[in-house]
């Protein structure tokens, strides 16, 4: 049995996010599968060139309208739904562009949604993390209908280069609502590599103590070429942005290195760090929890530790 | 008038240790502390201060779930909601059938805005509020930091994987809540007497319309995969030596 894969794909006018290259080695686990991206945009060209040298990929489809230069899922999910009929399978990143259009595709769909899907069984039957990832749930669909599905990306690879699949233009006439305008995206421009795809990560928490604080950690991802997390308390303190918020509802991440300085490893936070390769913790407290899952722990001061490490490499 | 309808989805405590049952049927829940789904609170104390601002004459709750949720629903009058909605239901509720139920409390009360968690602790599906807009045909503003209404429109600002996002949307719409919307009130004593005597109407998925329908089996529960047991260094020079020996420096 043949499977029909739709991965919408991730990007920003320009660059495929490598949250899609991921979708398209969940995907492969499907059996049969055969994978299209579709590229909903503005002018797709430079997306889908990238998508169509995934291997593993069929086809790329190029949605193209004025209204697609930002992924607003009320304006992207009737346009997906427009090339859906078939496909057996849709899938999208569990990103905040995955979450947020995946399942508005669902429900227009009225198919089921497996949210962040961390391994496939088969063409029906899934896992997925429930209950900040304490529980791994295996789910079966019944086989009849659609699927829709979002992506741990944390969980797959990045399907490799080298493809070359053929690129299409699929005409898509559907009335779009205008009720959901883009306003703005502030996004902090950052020389570090991206929190999402770092190899290495190292995070701060409350006890850095301000913004100022996380200055120290900063310092030592520049030297190690790292990118900077941070706990939940301490973006609510304001120390460190949104966008640096790794955890159950901040970012999943699966670094080689992922390192947690003055965490103490709430449940919450330590969802989001489950698949890195190597988690070291500095923290003052011998009892916090985040050294029952660090494979190296060091019990001390962070303000001595950090500037002794950043002397010493 | 002007209403808000607020989604309140009862969950285990996010203070509680899971534990899967041995049979795999599912997490122990026996016992445990229940409570409202964390995300729902912040949109209820969202909806509340949007009351308090002049901006809206009523905060309805609704939940869509066994008789146990109605403890929920009284926690949410307690928090200050005007009136709550029980749609009684059995079983796994799903996203869609949650969805289809609210879309129909929708329809009776007609809410300007329609305040969701992003997502439930329990399930972590985060599709409720995207389905319901999607069944609605109206906008979704998910993630959401910042609300401000004007007239006919809120301006969002949503926490995303690059930065912050502001949208405009027109209303009525659907918003999910991210953590550092608000800070929720704490339910003082008095206000738990008063909770009492606020309505609490009861309906069922059938008198609704909604048909109950699972799509998705619940194979089997297992606990995650345990690291292991690491090392304890003592000096930042250790730790730098146990990072050269893993290849990882
Ligand atoms: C619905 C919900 C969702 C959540 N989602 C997330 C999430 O996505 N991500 C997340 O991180 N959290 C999340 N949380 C919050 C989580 O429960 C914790 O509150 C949070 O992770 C704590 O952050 P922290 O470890 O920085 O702070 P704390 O728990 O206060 O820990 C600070 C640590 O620093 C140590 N310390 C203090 N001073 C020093 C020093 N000088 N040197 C070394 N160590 C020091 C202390 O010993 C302590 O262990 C969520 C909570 C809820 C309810
Ligand atoms: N059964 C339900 N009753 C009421 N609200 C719900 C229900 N299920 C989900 N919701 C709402 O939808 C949000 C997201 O839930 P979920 O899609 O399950 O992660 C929750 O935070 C609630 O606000």
């Amino acid at each position: 049995m043949s499977s029909r894969v739709l991965i919408i794909a991730e990007h920003d006018g320009t660059k495929l996010n490598a949250s899609t290259a991921k979708c398209v080695t969940c995907a492969q686990g499907i059996p049969g599968a055969q994978i299209t991206i579709v590229v909903c945009a503005v002018d797709a060209a430079a997306v889908a060139a990238q998508a169509a040298q995934l291997s593993g990929v069929a086809r790329v489809l190029c949605v193209e309208n004025p209204a697609n230069r930002h992924a607003l899922a009320a304006v992207w999910a009737p346009q997906v739904l427009a090339i859906a009929a078939p496909f057996s399978h849709i899938l999208g990143p569990s990103t905040t562009f995955g979450k947020d259009l995946m399942a508005r595709i669902a429900g227009l769909l009225g198919a089921p949604q497996v949210s962040d899907i961390m391994a496939i069984e088969s063409a029906t039957r899934f896992r997925r993390p429930v209950y900040a990832g304490n529980a791994i749930l295996t789910v079966e669909s019944s086989g009849e209908g659609q699927l829709v599905g979002t992506v741990r990306t944390a969980s797959f690879q990045a399907a490799a280069g080298g493809g070359a699949a053929p690129i299409e233009k699929a005409a898509v006439s559907v009335e779009l609502p205008t009720h959901t305008r883009f306003v703005s995206v502030s996004a902090a421009r950052s020389d570090r590599p991206d929190l999402q795809t770092a190899r290495r990560v190292i995070s701060g928490g409350r006890a850095l103590g301000s913004a100022e604080g996380f200055r120290i950690l900063y310092s030592l991802a520049d030297k190690l070429g790292a990118a900077v997390g941070a706990s939940r308390a301490a973006v609510d303190a304001g120390y460190a942005p949104n966008e640096m918020q790794v955890g159950q509802t901040g970012k999943i991440i699966a670094p080689e290195l992922y390192v947690a300085v003055g965490i103490s490893g709430a449940i919450q936070h330590l969802t989001g760090i489950k698949d890195a390769r190597t988690i070291v913790a500095i923290n003052k407290d011998g009892e916090a929890p985040i050294f029952e899952v660090a494979d190296i722990g060091l019990v001390g001061d962070l303000f001595q530790i950090i500037p002794e490490i950043e002397r010493l490499l | 008038m002007k209403r808000v309808l607020v989604g309140i989805k009862r969950v285990v405590d996010y203070n509680v240790r899971i534990r899967v049952k041995p049979d795999g049927s599912g997490v122990i829940t026996d016992g445990v502390k229940m409570s409202v789904n964390p995300f729902d609170e912040i949109a209820l104390e969202e909806a509340l201060r949007i009351k308090e601002r002049g901006l809206a004459e009523e905060v309805i709750v609704a939940t869509v779930g066994p008789a146990d949720c109605q403890q929920q629903l009284r926690t949410a009058l307690a928090m200050g909601a005007d009136r709550a909605l029980h749609v009684q239901a059995d079983g796994v509720v799903e996203p869609l059938v949650a969805a289809r139920a609210l879309l129909k409390l929708i329809e009776r009360e007609q809410p300007l805005l329609v305040i969701l968690g992003k997502q439930a602790i329990d399930d972590d599906n985060g599709q409720t509020g995207q389905v319901l807009a999607a069944l609605w045909n109206r906008p979704q503003a998910t993630y959401a930091s910042k609300i401000e209404l004007s007239a006919g429109t809120a301006r969002v600002t949503r926490e995303v994987d690059a930065g912050l996002e502001t949208l405009d949307v027109d209303l009525p719409a659907v918003i999910t809540t991210d953590l550092r919307l608000n800070e929720p009130r704490y339910v003082k004593l008095p206000d738990i007497m008063k909770a009492k005597k606020k309505p609490l109407e009861t309906l069922t998925l059938g008198a609704l319309g909604v048909e109950q329908r699972q799509q998705l089996k619940l194979v089997r529960f297992d606990p995650p995969p345990q690291r292991q047991k690491g090392i304890r260094v003592t000096d930042a020079a250790e730790l730098l030596a146990a990072l050269k020996s893993k290849g990882l420096l």
